[in-house]
C-alpha cells in the first residue's frame, strides 16, 4: 500500500493493517518521521512538500519490489504527506510485516533510505524571512549507497 | 493536428528549477538521434537561469517517470523532467 497525501495519518490504525498480514506474521517494524527544525535556517515554521505525481509512487512501488527480493516481507506500507506541514507533524510513515524482524528491521530502514534519495520529493523551508529549498544532504546519500 | 503532435516530446521541471525558469511544462519537437543531455545543453545555451542546467548545481532526469542518465534517448512522445536532487523523507 503506497499512499501520498495532504492529509495526517494514524500510526497505529497502519500498525493494525499490518497485524492483518496472515498467521505468520511475526514482525512488525514501523518508522515514522516528523517535521523538525532543521540546523540549516533558523526561526523554520515548518515545509512545503512538492512531489511528481505517478513517478512518485512508482518509484516507491520498485523499492517496496526490490525490499520483497532481498528480504521475507509479508506487507509493506508506505505514506508520505505532501504540501503545508508544521513543525511537529508526522511527514513519513514505512511498515514492514514480515515473519522474523531481521527481515522486517531491514526492509524498513532500506526503504525508509533509499526513499530519501529516490523519490521525487521536495521540500521547502518556510521561515520568518521567507522560504527556500532544502539541499540533499551527503549523509542521506551515503546511507542510501550503504545498501 | 495529430501529425503535429507526433513528433514533440514534454519537459517538465519541478521545486527550486521549475521557479527560477518560470516554466513549469513545455513541448520540445523531437530529432532523431536525441539524447537528455543534448537537451539539456540546447535548452542551457538560452542562457540566464537556463545556464544552471549544465553549469549549476547537479540536475536529476526522468524520462516517462523513471530515472534516467544523460545518454538516455529521447522520442516523440516522451515525457522528459529535470528536476534538483530529492528532499524527500
Amino acid at each position: 500500500m503506497i499512499s501520498i497525501q495532504a492529509d495526517d495519518f494514524d500510526p497505529n490504525a497502519e500498525y493494525q493493517a499490518l497485524r492483518q498480514s496472515g498467521p505468520d506474521t511475526g514482525a512488525i517494524a514501523t518508522f515514522t518521521g516528523l517535521v523538525r527544525i532543521s540546523g540549516d535556517h533558523s526561526g523554520v515554521t515548518g515545509l512545503f512538500l512538492e512531489h511528481y505525481p505517478g513517478m512518485t509512487e512508482a518509484v516507491i512501488q520498485q523499492l517496496i519490489d526490490q525490499a520483497s527480493e532481498r528480504w521475507n516481507i509479508l506487507t509493506a506500507r508506505v505514506i508520505h504527506r505532501i504540501g503545508p506541514l508544521p513543525l511537529g507533524d508526522q511527514i513519513v510513515f514505512v511498515g514492514i510485516a514480515s515473519r522474523h524482524r531481521g527481515d522486517a528491521f531491514a526492509a524498513c530502514e532500506f526503504i525508509m533510505d533509499a526513499l530519501k534519495t529516490s523519490a521525487p520529493f521536495w521540500k521547502k523551508e518556510i521561515n520568518q524571512e521567507g522560504e527556500h529549498w532544502v539541499e540533499q544532504k551527503t549523509s542521506d546519500l551515503e546511507r542510501s549507497e550503504s545498501w | 493536428m495529430t501529425e503535429a503532435l507526433s513528433d514533440t516530446f514534454t519537459v517538465r521541471f519541478f521545486a527550486r528549477l521549475r521557479e527560477e525558469l518560470g516554466v513549469e511544462e513545455m513541448t520540445l519537437k523531437a530529432e532523431p538521434g536525441l539524447t537528455t543531455g543534448r537537451v539539456l545543453e540546447q535548452l542551457a545555451s538560452r542562457g540566464g537561469p537556463w545556464s544552471q542546467l549544465k553549469n549549476g548545481q547537479p540536475v536529476m532526469i526522468a524520462v516517462n517517470q523513471a530515472m534516467a542518465k544523460e545518454a538516455t534517448a529521447v522520442n516523440a512522445g516522451d515525457e522528459l523532467a529535470f528536476f534538483p536532487p530529492v528532499t524527500g523523507g
